[in-house]
């Protein structure tokens, strides 16, 4: 069996905790008022040693992430949360935001103390706009309590939050693309370098960090990074927010350590396959995430274990399909989406999808060839680190996968 | 821009921003440190007020932002939720992304077209509503999803659909 760790949504049975009293009165803000005591470095320097990895999809070490952020300040320096949300198969940071929104502001304070930024930006994709309205009213309350503004907590402190709304562009995840939006512009990726952390939004210093990440703070900075790490396996602390769809008995967003077995997790927390059907597939980490057969997800759910199996732990969200389910359906559905959200600025991206999903319709329709499968692979190769940003590459990538795994099912449109 | 000829729309004069929008919208401006970053809640604005994005309050727009159309159109085309015409009253957008399908999607979206007597993407003759299919909308764990205008309705069957339209009637 495995054991659910509430850390992150230890308010989501709770609905006054929109309430910052009653947040206050649960322990909350322990967190910022024992980071406030410090020194902002020591604080980079805890999150560091707690290995807290990015929740958005790349897992890239926070503290380090922050250690970038230039110490001798001479410009404003921007907190960004990335409440975008947008890749299919993720629900989960909504859960954070809905039930315990003070929860990721103590979390954004603490990190924009740390980081010394003046001014923190919420960027919620533009459809949650009754998230955006709850995570409103709960800055303004926060104002009102000393918690954000002037002079934090009488400690000379000064920061203050935006709620951003997107409008529908997947591509705005991408922490550039997103920079790009605040700045009122289309969400076209940035080349890197330069990176944020040293030119970001409006050309100063900026780090892009998750809801989830930053929600993870406050118990970081409350119990230390030891007590952290307690949580997790080696190199993989702390506790993931997993959201399970499909084919299960009960889908839903689950916390669990990281790490926790992806077979247990889809059996256990989620219930198994749904009407005593038997397992096909499961896309562990979003859609961006390489589909896994049946048999290859014995696997612990972090970052390198996944990497290990050939496919990520990108955001969490793991898709389950049964025994019923066309591949060849499902890598058009996904290609679909793919060519909807490519910005269109490298060919490669734009075309190359382009002439999958064309392909795929092709071969469905019953007119494709052999080579046309073979074409595909071909051009998801040739896509491979081509491109500005991975959305190109995954996109080619996980088609690929789903050929190659299920090919039989690919042959038989032709035969 | 196209102007539409759909019977709900009201007359060009209605598309002009009131002195209480135009004040809204130049004090979200004054909140960030570059007021380009205005342009995406500003739109939100309008489109909240109209259903839709006139050529008017774009001209409007330009004038309180300090920018140029042409510089709000690359900006709004950009992003799938503005509308350049006008869309029905009521605005269905079903999501057709992997979770969605496994757990019935494209019955649903049949279901519609038959039920509203259109395709996706298009409005019914008399402007109540229109039809998209749209992506991923972040509420997998209860697929199949839509929006109706600003709402989620999830876990959808076909009777609740039903259910749904009757109550629009
Ligand atoms: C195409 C694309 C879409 C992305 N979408 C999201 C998203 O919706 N939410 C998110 O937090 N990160 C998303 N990311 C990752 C961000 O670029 C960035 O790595 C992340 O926000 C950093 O936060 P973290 O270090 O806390 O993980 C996306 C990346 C790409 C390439
Ligand atoms: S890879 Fe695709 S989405 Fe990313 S920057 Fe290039 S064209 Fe845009
Ligand atoms: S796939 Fe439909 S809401 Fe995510």
């Amino acid at each position: 069996m495995i054991e659910e760790k509430k850390v992150l949504t230890r308010h989501a049975d709770s609905p006054g905790m929109i309430d910052v009293k009653n947040y206050i009165k649960d322990n909350g803000y322990k967190g910022l008022e024992k980071a406030l005591e410090k020194k902002p470095l020591d604080i980079v320097e805890e999150v560091k040693k707690s290995f807290l990895r990015g929740r958005g999809g790349a897992g890239f070490p926070t503290g380090f992430k922050w250690s970038f952020i230039p110490t001798d300040k001479t410009k404003p320096h921007y907190l960004i949360c990335n409440a975008d949300e947008g890749e299919p198969g993720t629900f989960k940071d909504r859960v954070i935001m809905e039930n315990d929104p003070f929860l990721l502001i103590e979390g954004m304070t603490i990190a924009a103390y740390a980081l010394q930024a003046d001014l923190g930006f919420i960027y919620i994709r533009g459809e949650f706009k009754w998230i955006a309205e709850i995570l409103e009213r709960a800055i303004q309350d926060a104002r009102k309590v000393n918690m954000l503004g002037e002079n934090i907590m009488d400690k000379g402190f000064d920061f203050d939050l935006i709620v951003m709304r997107g409008a529908g562009a997947y591509i705005c995840g991408e922490e550039t693309a997103l920079i790009e939006s605040i700045e009122g512009k289309r969400g076209q990726p940035r080349i890197k370098p330069p990176f944020p952390a040293n030119s970001g939004l409006y050309g100063c210093p900026t780090i892009v960090n998750n809801v989830e990440t930053l929600a993870s703070i406050p118990f970081i900075a409350e119990h230390g990074a030891e007590t952290y790490k307690l949580m997790g396996g080696f190199q993989a602390a702390g506790t993931k927010l997993y959201g399970i769809s499909g084919h299960v008995n009960r889908p839903g967003v689950y916390e669990y350590p990281l790490g926790t077995n992806l077979k247990d997790l889809i059996q256990y927390a989620a219930g198994g396959v749904r009407n005593d059907k038997k397992l096909k597939a499961v896309i562990p980490g979003g859609l961006s995430a390489t589909i896994l057969k049946e048999d290859e997800i014995d696997i612990p759910m972090d970052f390198d274990s996944c990497v290990k199996a050939d496919t990520m732990l990108g955001s969490g969200g793991v898709i389950v399909m049964d025994e019923d389910t066309p591949i060849p359906e499902i890598a058009l559905a996904t290609i679909n989406f793919y060519v909807h959200e490519s910005c269109g600025q490298c060919t490669p991206c734009r075309e190359g999808l382009a002439k999958i999903q064309q392909i795929l319709k092709i071969l469905l329709a019953g007119n494709g060839t052999i080579q046309d499968i073979d074409t595909i692979i071909k051009l998801a190769n040739t896509i491979d680190g081509t491109t500005l940003c991975p959305l190109g590459e995954a996109g080619g990538a996980v088609i690929r996968a789903m050929i190659k795994k299920f090919r039989s099912e690919f042959d038989a449109l032709v035969s | 821009m196209s102007t539409s000829t759909l019977p709900q729309n009201k007359d060009a004069v209605t598309y002009t921003l009131d002195a209480k929008l135009v004040s809204n919208i130049e004090k979200l401006a004054d909140q960030f440190p570059d007021k380009h970053s205005a342009i995406l809640p500003a739109l939100h604005i309008i489109q909240d007020e109209f259903n839709w994005i006139p050529p008017e309050s774009v001209n409007q727009l330009c004038d309180i932002l300090d920018t140029t159309p042409n510089k709000i159109y690359s900006v709004l085309t950009f992003y799938t939720m503005f509308h350049t015409k006008p869309v029905g009253k009521y605005h269905i957008q079903v999501c057709r992304n992997v979770s969605c399908s496994l757990m019935g999607a494209s019955n649903l979206i049949e279901h519609l077209t038959q039920k509203l007597n259109i395709q996706p993407g298009e409005t019914t003759p008399d402007g109540k509503f229109t039809l998209s299919l749209v992506e991923c909308l972040g509420a997998c764990g209860n697929a199949p999803v839509m929006m109706l205008n600003d709402r989620y309705h999830e876990n959808l069957t076909a009777d609740k659909i039903d259910d749904i339209l009757k109550s629009l009637e």
